[in-house]
This record gives C-alpha cells, structure tokens and sequence, in this order.
C-alpha cells in the first residue's frame, strides 16, 4: 500500500500516526483514571463512570452557553472554569452517591455492580428528562480547533495536544496526591489493610468518601474535555465505558502505574491496526489480545500486594 | 400534550351523549351537528360498521391510532423527531375534520431502543387497542423486530426513516427514501459537479451502512466514468477515535470522503476531521447520515461546507415547507430543528388519511390495496406518491451545510425517482 508514496509522505505520515497514537492514550488515561482510583482503592466497579463523565460534559456545554451570554469577552478562556466546575460538580454528585448507596453495599461487591448500572440508566434518564434527548454541541473558542502545521505536510491536532497536556498534569497531581501527601498514605494504607488502617485511627469511612468523589471528579473533568472530541448527549457515557473497564482490567486493578501502561499499550495496538486494517477489525483483534492475555495473566498487568 | 388529550376526550365523550339524546327526537337526522354546534365537519361520517369490519379501535367519532418510538434510551435521540411531527399531523387533520369524520386519537408507546420492547408493544397495540394504523420504528433492527407482528396481526406500520431496501410487506408503508433514492442521484451530482473521481467509503459497522456501501461501490465502479473507490472502512458502533483513519485519509487524497457513520461517533468523526486540518470546504465530503437534527450534536461550525444528500431541508423553499415548518415551531418551540426523517414521519399520518379515505374504510386491507397511488399534494418535500411497493416516488437533494446548522439546496433532481427496493445489479 506504500508503493505509490514519497518518502517525505510516508515520513509524515508515520509522525502523524504516532501522534494518533498518543492522542488515545492520553484520552484512555484520561477516561480510566477516575475508576481506576475508585476501582482500585474500593473494589467497587462503578458501571456508572460514564455518567460521571457526561454530567462534566453537560456542565462545559452550560458553562459555554452562560460565558456566550453573559462573558463574552471571556469566552476564550471558558474551558479552563468549566473544568474545574466539572471536577466539583461530578465529585460532590459522586459523595452524594457514595453516602447514599455504594457505603452500604462494601461487602457486596456484585451488588455494587448492579446497583451503579442501575444508577448509570437513572442518570441516563435523569439527563434526557432534564437537557432533552437530543445532543448539544459544545462550541469551543477558536484558538483550540483546527491543527498546528508543523511542516508542510505534519499536522498535529491543538485539541490533542491539549488532552494530553491535561492528561499529564492530572496524572502527576493523582500521582502526587497518592504517594506525596498524607492523605494519599490513608487511601494506600486503607487499600492495603483496612482492619489495621482502622485501628490505627484513620477514619476509613470519609477515606472512602473523599476518594469515591476525587475519582468522579476526574471523571468530571475527562468528560469536559471530550466535549472537544465526541459528543454530549444523555447516553455518550456508554460509549466510553467499555474502553474503560478494559484499560483499567487490563492494567491491574489496584496500580496507577498499570493503568497508563496497559492504555498504552491498547491505545497504540489500536491506533497502529486501525491504520492498516478496517476499523472493526482493529477492534475485534485488540480485545482478543486483551482476552489472551488476562487468561494468562487474570491479575492483569501490574499488580500489589494486598491483605484481603 | 397530555392535557390537550384530555380536553379531547372530555369533548367527544360529552359529544356522544348529545348525540344518543339527538337520537331520540324524531328530527334529529336532518339537524346537521356542524350547524348546531359549530364543531369540525363530523356530520357526514359513514356508519361504523361500513368502515370497519375487522374491528379496530374505530367508534362513531373516534379512530385510535398507535405512536411507536422510543422516547427513552440511546435512540430517543433520533425518534424524538418523528413523535413531534406525528403528533403535529394528527393535530392538523384532527383541525381539518378528522379521518372519514372521526378525530383521531393515539395511544403512544416507548419502544425504550430495544428490539423485542419494540416488537412486544407492537403487538399490545394490534391486539389489545386494535388500533387502525401505527406510526413507528425508527432503526432497521426495530422495524424487523415488528414487521413478523404487523403481518401476523394485520396491521398497518408508516415507517418514516430512510433504510437500506431489500424488504417490501403489505403491511409496511415506507416514507422514507430506500437506499437506491438517497444513493445514486447524489453520486452521479458529485462526480459531474465535484469531478469525483476516487472515493474513500467510512461508515458505521451495521446493515444500512454496509448495504449503502454496496450500493454505493457497485455505483462508482460500474456506472460513474473512471471513477474508483480508493478506501472502504466500518467502525463499531459507538466508536470514538477516528485519528488513525483520518491519517488514512489523508494519505489517499480521495477526491470525495463518502460517509455514513452514525450516532454519537458521528459528533467524533467530524469533531476530528475538523481538529485534524481537513476543511470542507475545500476536501469535498457527502454524507447520507447528516441531517440538521446530527448537526445539532455535531456543532454547526464542525460541519460547514458538507454535502449531505437527503430528500428534505428544512431550508427547502416552497409554500408547503414554510407553512410546515412555521407549524413545527409553533408546537414545539422556535429551537427544535428539522430534519429528512422528522419530514418523512410527518407524512406518515396525512398518507394514512388520504387513504382511508379513498378506500372509503379503515380495513386494513383496504387500506393496503388503496395505497399504491395515494398522492400527498401538501408535503413538505413538495410532491409525493405512494408506489405499488408501498414505498414513496421522491426527488433526490444535496444540500451544502452551512455554518449555521442549515443546508443550502444545491441540487434536487428534476423528476421523483421510482423507488427501487430489489435494485438489479447492485446486490
């Protein structure tokens, strides 16, 4: 399929793919952090992550709409408050959520999993009773569409970049947050030993329910950027969580660190097969290689030491 | 809504009582209702048991009706359309004197974008309401999960969206276009226009899309001039990462993208073709899944300067269209946009009448038998009539987006195309 090419075409061509590549592994940590957190740290397994993410996609939409009224002047900076909006508005929905529900059912894990897909179609509807069953479209200020040309042939996306920018620095702050503070030494300590972590006097039930929440709220945020890249509707969520539960399975439940290694290796698996074969295809042999290697591997790819 | 049904029944109800009293006074046959009460038209109306022998929801005032849709789950998004222009319909015959002098009224259903539900209340509305027609279905899938129903229980489906062909039932009218009227004519434009020569073929993973491809390269091959596909691709539905495809794209320079990717990666294939430098305006792109319902989703801006091919616009210039779309709004808000299904599923109710009323009864198989050669004078669409397949005659346009949301007709073909759902040579 190469013959008819210059070198210098398929030279930026390979760059762009590469760049391709990156871009959904931005966008799968992006997507598998906020349940990896919550995954990891809890057990819980929450079906309704993708609702999470779309309530940041609805809080964008509304915060565009009232910087277009009412801001003008500001709306080219809109993006960076409706992120921080979507982190607060998904978190405190998530806290709700884990005090309502998800802290009665720790001891039932396959419960929690039919109670968050409940949760998942409630929000569902929720969304399309309150903003209507049609999607919005997100408007975005100029200065992040189109691409940057870096020669004349290699054109990279600004909203990739900007996802992976985002994606960077919300990893470091988690990565932080988790190994740097003495909050995060509570969330490790109740992970690893929630009896002993108990006893030594951390209170392991606001533990729950500030982490349950921080991972909503980043969910929050990824949804807010994939305004840029897909579509806000009730149901958009679904779209998402399937790839999700796929990085954060494939990583290893409990580790930050096998959460970015299996989105990378998926994302460029994907990107890289999608490129030379149709779509679907890519799909099917990327979730049989994912198959193959849980079943020799069901701990996935990274795992800690826990007492359970 | 509910409560304008409420009012209705309350008034035929009320209606009735007066009459069985009229009934008793020795004049009373010669009072016409319409002048003692200045009501709609009723008067004329046949008896019931002329019009109705196999005992359908139909009274001395009344005809049930059945609204199937999904109005929850991931196509409500889709079907939201076509419940509102079925209900404006209904309203707007209701206001013109009713079916063969009865108002019709209609029991909606939430099909809830699930194949069996559809199929399931399908059937409660044949055989528990015994309603005389359906408006319905929305997907190719939920249309196949009713038609054993419909034929079973002889009922009467209007199914508004374009689809793939390949099907043609007694008891099944298509107002939509079948692939060949959405297809072919656009092709043909975009190579004499555009002088398209490669195309690359992208779509969603599921049957209208594959079949449309199909129809599409046996097209370009075979009947355009040095014209060749250079790239045919399906994505699962519900994917959201179109990158590498696009650096695909890029790399094959086709002189048209040809695309018929649906749903929520719909938003995400145009959002990243637009991120990834591709401008419409100049790279030439015609869709057959866009209409100003996706652009909705999609962002105006997004979508400017594409070619989607369509049988309506809400643009569409003419007096039906104006009086059709001033309608639309006034009912449901001045926002709510329209787009090809929203206008094929507002047909669906007016055909019905139509035919009822030139069968002169609400049997179904009347009905089915009167139904080749109904013509619909008021369509938004212009002109329209209904084909011995039981399939719509309709013209073929291209409308360019604009950055609005809109599209600027840019080419209709002169004639109504003869719908052609067993095309020859193309499977």
């Amino acid at each position: 399929m190469f013959a008819d090419y210059s070198l210098a075409e398929l030279g930026s061509i390979f760059v762009m793919q590469g760049f391709a590549g990156l871009i959904l592994f931005s966008v799968f940590v992006l997507m598998a952090l906020g349940l990896a957190i919550i995954f990891g740290q809890m057990g819980v397994i929450n079906m309704a992550h993708g609702e999470f993410m779309i309530l940041g996609a609805y809080v964008t939409y509304f915060t565009s709409q009232f910087f277009l009224h009412f801001l003008p002047s500001l709306f080219n900076i809109y993006f960076f408050v409706a992120m921080i909006l979507a982190f607060f508005a998904s978190g405190a929905l998530g806290m709700a959520v884990e005090w309502l529900m998800i802290r009665r059912l720790y001891k039932r894990p396959l419960d929690t999993l039919l109670a968050t897909w409940g949760l998942s179609l409630i929000l569902q509807q929720v969304y399309r009773s309150v903003f209507g069953p049609r999607e919005v479209g997100v408007e975005l200020p100029n200065w992040m569409m189109g691409s940057l040309a870096l020669t004349d042939t290699i054109e990279v996306q600004i909203n990739g970049l900007f996802v992976m920018g985002l994606t960077i620095a919300i990893t470091i702050a988690v990565a932080l947050l988790m190994y740097k503070s003495a909050w995060g030494k509570q969330v490790r300590a109740v992970v690893q030993n929630r009896v002993m972590a108990g006893a030594v006097g951390i209170n392991t039930e606001q533990i729950d329910r500030n982490t349950f929440g921080l991972g909503c709220g980043i969910a929050g945020v990824a949804g807010s950027a994939f305004t840029m890249i897909g579509s806000t509707g009730p149901t958009s969520g679904q779209l998402y969580i399937v790839d999700t539960f796929l990085v954060v399975v494939f990583g290893g439940a409990q580790s930050l660190l096998g959460t970015i290694a299996s989105a990378f290796t998926i994302s460029q698996a994907q990107s890289t097969m999608e490129f030379f074969l149709s779509g679907s295809m890519a799909k099917v042999l990327t979730l049989l290689g994912v198959v193959i290697i849980l079943m020799l591997r069901p701990q996935g790819l990274f795992v800690i030491k826990v007492r359970r | 809504m509910s409560s304008d049904n409420d009012n209705s029944h309350k008034f035929s109800s009320m209606r009735r009582k007066l009459l069985m009293g009229m009934a008793a006074l020795p004049a009373a046959p010669l009072l016409s209702s319409t002048g003692l009460f200045s009501t709609p038209a009723y008067a004329q109306a046949p008896a019931t048991a002329a019009v109705n022998t196999t005992g359908l929801a139909v009274t001395d005032t009344e005809v049930t009706v059945g609204i199937l849709h999904s109005v929850t789950g991931t196509m409500a998004i889709s079907e939201t359309g076509s419940v509102q222009a079925e209900k404006l319909a209904i309203d707007q015959i209701n206001a013109a004197g009713g079916v063969l002098g009865r108002k019709i009224k209609f029991i909606q259903e939430d099909g809830a974008s699930d194949w069996p539900t559809f199929a399931e209340k399908a059937k409660k509305l044949l055989v528990n309401d015994k309603v005389a027609a359906v408006m319905g279905c929305w997907t190719s899938a939920s249309r196949k999960a009713v038609l054993p129903v419909f034929e079973q229980y002889n009922g009467m489906l209007y199914y508004p969206t374009f689809y793939e062909g390949l099907e043609q039932s007694k008891n099944v009218i298509y107002t939509g276009q079948e692939a060949t009227q959405q297809i072919l004519a656009g092709l043909d434009w975009v190579q004499k226009t555009k002088s398209g020569k490669t195309f690359y073929l992208i779509g969603s993973d599921y049957i209208w899309p594959r079949t449309s491809m199909k129809i599409a390269r046996k097209h370009i091959e075979g009947h355009l001039k040095d014209s060749s596909v250079v790239g045919e691709e399906y994505f699962p539905l519900g994917h959201t990462q179109f990158n590498s495809v696009i650096n695909k794209i890029k790399l094959k320079k086709p002189d048209v993208i040809y695309a018929a990717v649906v749903g929520g990666s719909n938003v995400a294939f145009y959002k990243q073709l637009k991120a990834a430098g591709i401008d419409l305006s100049k790279q030439t792109l015609l869709t057959i899944s866009v209409t100003e319902d996706e652009i909705d989703g999609i962002g105006g801006e997004n979508f400017a300067g594409a070619y989607s091919c369509m049988k309506y616009f809400q643009s569409l210039d003419n007096p039906n269209n104006k009086e059709f779309v001033a309608a639309f709004k006034k009912m449901w808000g001045e926002k709510t946009v329209i787009g090809d299904v929203t206008q094929a599923a507002y047909l669906g109710p007016w055909l019905w009448k139509l035919t009822v009323e030139k069968a002169g009864s609400f049997d179904i198989d009347k009905i089915a038998a009167a139904s080749a050669g109904i013509e619909f004078t008021k369509a938004p669409e212009g002109y329209v009539k209904i084909h011995p397949n039981h399939h719509l005659w309709s013209k073929t346009r291209v409308g360019q987006a604009q950055p609005d949301g809109q599209f600027k007709v840019v080419f209709e073909t002169p004639d109504l195309i003869e719908p052609d759902p067993f095309p020859k040579g193309y499977q």
